[in-house]
């Protein structure tokens, strides 16, 4: 997404915002709006409210350009003001999962212990049958609207911290070093997280397969 | 291959994250790719993984209207006036 910012870098851009050039105001909302709203959905009840977020994220982003210091990249910057006014709202609207220690206590296993073989067979822990081959499911099926809708569906149901890890690393492409730092987990926690949550995307894909066929 | 050393499919899932993340030691690294190379089912384990991860990007383009753009703008506007 940002990718595709008509401007080679952040001093640039910001050097364009600072000088009052409002197409790249218009391209800095266009580029990160969505993203913006997406992330602090997470966090708070409603798609209003995360849209009310996201307006005052601009804001406040406007009244701190001047101080930004391009110590970080200006996309991470963007998304720690949304997600810190996002948990202020959040704790107004008592959401104690938001608030909460990353919930790293489940230990269901990325692939149901059923498909190895079990202890003091032969070749325990291997696979009883191959996964399917996904290289033969045609592209276009792949990107379909109902693929998109059995990943969207499968990431809503997931708990907050897997749910606020997987968006932010996967959809919206932000570095692992920044996702630790924008949510407060450790290296460590940031990848169990984002273990957990790909593994129940890909299942829900696997069963999805399974049952269309 | 030595059966004490050998990486079973249970373990390889388990740790493919770590893989892609670059988060393994060189020597788990090296069981772990040992073990892709022999392992028809966790090669196809593999694809799985990495479609997954292009079709949760594909999730980004989905559209969201921007609400009161126009107001946005002006709020632009009126920072720009006042900081000049």
């Amino acid at each position: 997404m940002g990718d595709a910012m008509p401007y080679p870098n952040d001093a640039t851009l910001i050097d364009a915002l600072r000088g009052g050039d409002e197409d790249a105001f218009s391209t800095l909302i266009s580029t990160y709006h969505a993203p913006l709203v997406r992330t602090a959905a997470l966090y708070v009840n409603s798609p209003t409210v995360a849209e009310e977020v996201v307006q005052d994220t601009w804001i406040a982003v406007l009244k701190g350009l001047e101080r930004f210091e391009g110590r970080s990249l200006l996309k991470t910057w963007l998304f720690s003001i949304a997600i810190n006014r996002a948990k202020t709202t959040a704790q107004r609207e008592g959401r104690y999962d938001v608030l909460a220690e990353p919930e790293d206590t489940d230990e269901i296993p990325a692939v149901a212990s059923d498909r190895f073989r079990p202890t003091g067979q032969v070749l325990q822990g291997h696979w009883v049958s191959q996964p399917q081959d996904w290289d033969a499911i045609p592209e276009e099926r792949l990107l379909s609207l109902e693929i998109h809708a059995v990943i969207h569906e499968t990431i809503e149901r997931l708990p907050f911290h897997q749910r606020a890890v997987i968006l932010l690393r996967d959809i919206e492409g932000i570095s692992a070093e920044e996702v630790r730092d924008l949510l407060d987990v450790t290296d460590g926690n940031q990848r169990v997280l984002l273990h957990r949550a790909r593994a129940r995307v890909r299942q829900a894909l696997e069963t999805y397969f399974e049952e269309a066929h | 291959m030595n059966e004490q050393d050998d990486m079973t499919c249970q373990e390889f899932v388990e740790m493919i994250t770590d893989y892609l993340e670059g988060a393994l030691s060189a020597t788990e690294r090296a069981r772990f790719e040992d073990h892709l190379a022999d392992c028809d089912g966790c090669e196809l384990y593999m694809k799985h993984m990495r479609t997954t991860i292009r079709l949760t990007g594909k999730l980004s383009v989905a559209a969201v209207p921007i609400e009161g753009k126009d107001k946005l703008l002006n709020v632009y506007r009126t920072w720009k006036n006042g900081a000049k």
